[in-house]
């Protein structure tokens, strides 16, 4: 069972779909008591860092999962704010994040493309990711070229580069995902990235369910 | 590592909805029918599109509700963004859409006279969830006017004021839907799509006129970070035969050269 927390930000519908698609079994809850006794959680969100960290206060959710990721060990997925609610804090904000991965999260700077064009801050679109070897969220991955749709305008940046788990480029090289042991999010949305989004959590949670 | 240095552009089909089919017009009338809406999005999820957008032509030129049932169904197996367009009027429907898996909203007829509604689903959902869709006319004499209500009714507002007063109220994408272009297939309205992306920052989508690739490439030259088409991907050859084709991403990397 998979425990998609909802803290108010953003659109799970297509989570739920996704989970569905793939014959993985979820729950969409606010309830701080089922996050505390979830068996894997998913930190979905987009929107503002602040506005996801406050979020989670005021719900009661950061001590459950605190308790549920920190204490426990429950394998953890962010997926886009989520993700980079797993870091210590960010630019677009003044709130502490979760922490729980060693790092900061970044604006794209004012960049250019090829041809001298200004490049359009949030980076929206389909973008080739470069899984890491040996991370968990991409164990056999077996697709010569990966995609995934990305919509965000700020990106992690770890402190320990073993934590990354993928990387792609707009403007400047970035990091798509993090990993560090049973912690792990993605900035992209494999809820919206067809195979590649399908093949990724299916993989995950196969995995979980065998250990 | 070899990284691709230029972003594809997010290529889209657009299809509109009337009743439980896909129809498409040219010059938002004549109206021809494509084939069952739940058919062709598998087509479409099979060929793996960038993203896919829905505009319900009876909710906006009826003043209908968006039936949110029958988009669930359609959404519930398609495993990309998914736009949604027609009758929104209220955050209620909003919710309902996105919830049923839905990812941006288009808001056309609403925008010019509630314009909140755009703040609240950018507050609630991100802006890039909220998309403000335009219908635009170039008459003979003067500059571009825009309509509402599935072109059928002009406002007075002027294109440039109407959409920066819009991306003050948070939207975050624009659909720019040239009527005199729509089904045509000759062609983008490159100085409308110019004009616009010099004169607001949020990513502008080309809707009205795509026949071909090269058409795709001129709209981002134009300064497009997006290409929307209904004809093109509906229909093949001169006869207009109902065929869903979609470019390969290999072919549009090939067009944007991009190694």
């Amino acid at each position: 069972m998979v425990t998609i927390v909802n803290y108010g930000l953003g659109n799970l519908g297509s989570i739920v779909n996704m989970l569905k698609k793939i014959g993985v079994p979820n729950i969409l809850t606010s309830d701080p008591a089922d996050v505390v006794a979830a068996e894997r959680l998913i930190l979905p969100g987009v929107g503002h860092f602040d506005k996801g960290m406050s979020l989670l206060h005021e719900r009661g959710l950061m001590d459950a999962l605190n308790e549920a990721v920190v204490r426990r060990g429950v394998p953890v997925m962010g997926i886009c704010l989520g993700m980079q609610l797993l870091l210590e804090g960010s630019e677009e904000g003044s709130l502490p994040g979760l922490g729980w991965i060693k790092g900061w999260v970044r604006r794209f700077p004012n960049m250019q493309d090829e041809d001298g064009k200004p490049l359009k801050i949030p980076h929206m679109g389909w973008t080739d990711t470069y899984p890491v070897a040996g991370k968990r969220l991409f164990a056999r991955w077996d697709e010569d070229e990966t995609r995934f749709y990305f919509v965000h305008s700020y990106h992690a940046v770890c402190d320990d580069p073993a934590d990354v788990a993928a990387t792609a480029h707009y403007g400047i090289d970035f990091t798509a995902a993090v990993e560090h042991g049973h912690i792990s999010g993605c900035q992209f949305h494999p809820e919206k990235s067809h195979r590649y989004g399908m093949k990724l959590l299916t993989h995950v949670y196969r995995q979980e369910t065998a250990a | 590592m070899s990284t691709a240095k230029k972003q594809l552009p997010r290529v889209i089909p657009c299809l509109l909805l009337k009743g439980h089919g896909l129809t498409k017009s040219v010059q938002f009338k004549d109206f021809k029918y494509v084939g069952d809406a739940v058919n062709a999005c598998r087509i479409f999820n099979e060929k793996e599109v960038d993203e896919l957008m829905f505009l319900d032509i009876d909710a906006s030129r009826e003043n209908k509700k968006p039936r949110i049932e029958f988009i669930k169904e359609i959404a519930g197996e398609l495993f990309m963004p998914l736009g949604y367009g027609g009758g929104v009027t209220s955050m209620h429907e909003a919710d309902q859409l996105f919830a049923g898996g839905v990812e941006k909203i288009s808001i056309n007829t609403a925008a010019y006279t509630n314009p909140s509604l755009i703040t609240d689903i950018a507050n609630h959902y991100g802006s890039q969830s909220a998309i403000v869709t335009v219908d635009v006319r170039k008459p003979l004499i003067g500059g571009y006017k825009l309509y509402s209500n599935g072109g059928q009714v002009p406002q007075k507002v002027a294109l440039l004021d109407h959409l920066r007063r819009m991306e003050d109220a948070g939207a975050g994408e624009f659909v720019i839907n040239s009527i005199d272009q729509d089904g045509k297939m000759n062609g983008f309205d490159l100085r409308l799509i110019q004009t616009v992306s010099e004169a607001v920052s949020v990513p502008v989508v080309a809707l009205g006129g795509a026949g071909n690739k090269q058409h795709i490439l001129d709209a981002c030259q134009a300064g497009a970070s997006a290409v929307a088409a209904g004809s093109m991907f509906v229909f093949h050859g001169k006869h207009r035969a109902v065929l869903i084709t979609y470019p390969g991403r290999r072919e549009l990397k090939e067009l944007f050269g991009i190694a």
